[in-house]
């Protein structure tokens, strides 16, 4: 080893590098979150995290529950594939505390449009109106009954 | 502030388990639901859709989406019968409040529902540049927002423009296919109000979904299939003129 007269510096220079490395990889098993590399490239308790989020919307097998009447009618007419929160909102909280949270009464001469107005780009065998000519502005349900809208024997026109 | 030793020594291995469980993050959320058994994608019957927006408002509500911002959104085209090439597309507010009287001189028009279509081959994971993006076990392609930095690198890179910076955290943002819904057994929000039954969600892993029926019964097409992303959108009745 005289091959080197002033070898001695160079072991300094990778002892510090050795440290360095030693503390980077002490760091880096404290920074890196456990769950990284569980699944794949990524923290695998993100996962969790995104699936423990609140639901607003309760599904309609959570209103049918309680809400049987309803079903029954919706079921013979023709919105009886037409979920319930689709026209009255996300109610997750009133089915979680259906006396303290209640649905708000849903005005029909503005909802019933979102879907029957009348537009071209509509396919044609969905069931449209111009609802300026059809009603004039009146309520739909002074005619229809949303839950099983055709015509009301009786009703009006 | 003085701390005598035995302070210390009762102080540094609570510092400690409290750092711990911060590195280790909160457990699984959904206990019954086994992430292999699932691999889900969704179904676009185009040919069903009126542009009501009930998808995109119960989207919103669903997952706190901004005003402006949209994880999915309705497009309507307008297409001469014969130059396909050139369509005219509008989506005013994502088609969130319903769309205006549609144009009249000839052509087509009709409604196009788009979302993330959960590639399996996703553009967007794979620039991430800190592993915040990623596909999950069960095919749905997420954001992990405590480690997003907001270099909006996905944004750019998804051919389909899912993506959007949340402007209220600075992290990207996108459908995450509620995944906190499809965890605990219910669908979509924005399958949940579809009136008509454009939108389903499907599972591709089980056998008894009843997409794999429709499969195999109907033409079928993803979106930009020259990207080849193996995107898990399934649109059905999908004009060619669609981007």
């Amino acid at each position: 080893m005289k091959s080197f007269k002033d070898a001695g510096h160079l072991f300094r220079l990778a002892a510090v590098f050795v440290a360095g490395l030693a503390l980077f990889l002490i760091v880096r098993g404290f920074l890196v979150p456990r769950s990284f590399g569980q699944y794949g490239h990524y923290r695998g308790n993100a996962i969790g995290e995104i699936a423990a989020l609140p639901v607003s919307y309760a599904g309609h097998q959570v209103c049918e529950g309680c809400h049987t009447d309803v079903l029954e009618v919706k079921s013979k007419g023709v919105h009886k594939a037409v979920a319930c929160e689709s026209c009255h909102g996300p109610l997750a909280k009133h089915a979680d505390d259906p006396a303290s949270v209640q649905p708000v009464k849903l005005d029909t001469a503005k909802l019933c449009v979102r879907c029957h107005e009348e537009n071209l780009a509509k396919p044609k065998n969905f069931p449209q109106v111009a609802s300026a000519d059809h009603s004039g502005g009146a309520a739909c349900d002074t005619c229809h009954k949303p839950h099983s809208p055709a015509m009301v024997a009786g009703g009006s026109q | 502030m003085n701390i005598t030793r035995r302070q210390l020594l009762i102080l540094l291995p609570a510092a400690a388990v409290a750092w711990e469980s911060i590195i280790a993050g909160t457990p699984e959320a959904s206990p019954n639901y086994n992430m292999t058994d699932h691999w889900w994608g969704m179904l676009m019957d185009v040919t069903k859709c009126i542009g009501c927006g009930s998808c995109v408002r119960a989207c919103q509500l669903e997952n706190q989406v901004p005003d402006g911002y949209f994880r999915t959104w309705i497009e309507r085209y307008h297409v001469s019968d014969w130059e396909m090439e050139y369509p005219k597309v509008d989506s005013p507010d994502g088609g969130k409040t319903g769309f205006p009287p549609a144009r009249e001189d000839g052509g087509k028009n009709f409604f196009v529902p788009k979302l993330c279509n959960h590639c399996v081959e996703s553009p967007c994971t794979q620039v991430c540049p800190v592993g915040a993006t990623f596909v999950s076990p069960d095919g749905v392609v997420l954001v992990d927002q405590k480690y997003c930095l907001g270099c909006r690198y996905c944004v750019q890179a998804c051919p389909y423009g899912c993506r959007f910076i949340n402007p209220a955290t600075n992290t990207a943002n996108k459908c995450t296919l509620c995944y906190h819904r499809i965890t605990k057994g219910l669908t979509t929000a924005c399958c949940e109000v579809c009136p008509t039954g454009t939108r389903q969600l499907a599972d591709l892993k089980n056998p008894n979904d009843p997409i794999h029926a429709f499969l195999k019964t109907h033409s079928v097409q993803v979106l930009k299939p020259q990207m080849a992303t193996r995107s898990k959108c399934f649109y059905y009745g999908l004009d060619g003129s669609v981007r």
